[in-house]
């Protein structure tokens, strides 16, 4: 499966768990693509960090206002009825729990829901951001990622790159299955029609607890 | 005309080397460029640098990055230019990474006369190292401390000759923040309009804030 089929795959899954009327903040890359499949008409309001809410599609080209970017300095729109305010404002709404859901990429997540998602030490250090804010505010956290890392595994029984955060997470999602994180560990809730349970486990280190597993729609 | 208004000259010459600086903007959006053109000019150097985060190579507050003028960066974020890595990993520079958020709050709360704040980000992570943890009502919580600096070098779309200062869309972030956590205020603005053209329920920072006004001088953002 290419990279962009697993891709769509796991923004379209995710997209469909954000209702109408829900506040939702997206991370840069794979979770900024959720926005692409919301179905019609369902009215949810996006937070953009550097200090909007309305967060829309990008502009046609030509019309892009260099003062009108998203948190990976993008162009985008600000919708009609959207609201701008400065940084504090920003991380009032992200850790004082007014965002429904957030949706973050991840290298590592764990099975008591910690997650690494920052910096690999030596390597790469580009720093936090808002996803500490993010990780540790929002009501719902949604890990979106490939399943594995160049055939390694990335739900793991514990981290071992620099947490994010601690117990956060609340599901990941991605080409290969839904798990939910829950107190007595990781549940598989659904598993993609390609794929079977047996696989599934054998491409992930945690343990998965295993009752009713249903196949993701894709 | 206004009694702030100053050249970028004018209104930098007290900065000496060893200055914090807090300096606006996010990835260079609301970044006060002319002001970071007149730092490269004047050749200050071992700054400590506060910024959201320390833009491209060749923009915002990456130019003075490039230049080797930071001897100290506070940022939440540097990985959108590379130099700042290197310096870092090199152990040229030092580079202190923090949560957004909490940044934010640091600087809000150096305006505010607050010593510090208590935050949940980065419990149970390297952030806590070295910082009180305090615990209440069973949820633990991080002492952060209080940020203040020597300039705030802020950028607005547009002041009254009083300086009284509005802000464009997202270019808002750190500027109103920084506005009121720094000894000396600079504010490049795009535009001054007569004293009465703002309404004062449009106003985000009051004028009380800014030492001194500033014409971009880079192209204007509109």
């Amino acid at each position: 499966m290419s990279k962009d089929i697993k891709r769509e795959r796991i923004a379209r899954r995710i997209a469909s768990e954000l209702q109408d009327g829900m506040v939702v903040n997206l991370g840069i890359g794979l979770p900024t693509q959720v926005a692409n499949f919301l179905p019609r008409g369902n009215d949810v309001l996006f937070q953009s960090e550097n200090g909007f809410v309305g967060l829309g599609p990008a502009p046609l080209l030509g019309h892009e206002d260099p003062n009108v970017t998203n948190a990976g300095s993008q162009p985008v729109t600000i919708l009609p009825g959207g609201a701008c305010f400065d940084s504090a404002m920003s991380f009032v709404i992200i850790r004082g729990g007014h965002v429904d859901v957030t949706v973050l990429g991840a290298l590592e997540v764990d099975e008591a829901g910690n997650l690494a998602n920052w910096m690999v030490p030596g390597k790469i250090v580009p720093g936090m951001g808002g996803a500490m804010d993010l990780t540790v505010g929002a009501r719902r956290v949604i890990v979106a990622m490939e399943h594995t890392a160049k055939g390694n595994a990335k739900i793991l029984k514990k981290c071992t790159l620099p947490l994010t955060a601690i117990q956060q997470v609340d599901m990941i999602v991605t080409e290969m299955a839904v798990i939910e994180v829950t107190r007595q560990g990781l549940v598989l809730k659904e598993i993609a029609p390609d794929t079977t349970v047996m696989e599934v486990v054998a491409q992930t280190e945690a343990t998965l607890i295993i009752n009713d597993v249903k196949v993701m729609e894709v | 005309m206004s009694k702030k208004l100053r050249t970028p000259e004018e209104a930098l010459r007290e900065m000496q080397n060893g200055a914090t600086v807090m300096i606006g903007g996010f990835l260079v959006v609301g970044t006060p460029e002319t002001l970071i053109e007149e730092i490269l000019k004047k050749g200050v150097t071992d700054l400590t640098v506060i910024g959201n985060d320390t833009g491209f190579p060749e923009r915002g507050i990456g130019k003075l990055i490039v230049a080797k003028r930071a001897k100290k960066v506070l940022a939440s974020h540097v990985g959108t230019n590379p130099e700042t890595g290197r310096q870092m990993h090199a152990g040229e520079t030092e580079v202190v990474l923090i949560p957004q958020g909490t940044l934010a709050e640091q600087v809000r709360a150096g305006g505010a006369g607050l010593g510090g704040i208590l935050t949940p980000t980065g419990v149970g992570t390297i952030v806590e190292e070295g910082k009180q943890k305090i615990e209440i009502n069973g949820k633990e919580f991080l002492l952060e401390l209080a940020l203040q600096a020597d300039y705030a070098l802020i950028k607005a779309h547009k002041a009254d000759e009083k300086g009284n200062l509005v802000y464009r869309r997202a270019a808002r972030n750190f500027n109103p923040l920084m506005a009121t956590a720094a000894k000396i205020v600079v504010a490049e603005v795009d535009e001054i309009v007569p004293i009465g053209k703002l309404d004062p329920d449009e106003i985000v920072t009051p004028g009380l804030f800014v030492t001194y006004l500033v014409k971009r001088e880079a192209p204007c953002d509109e």
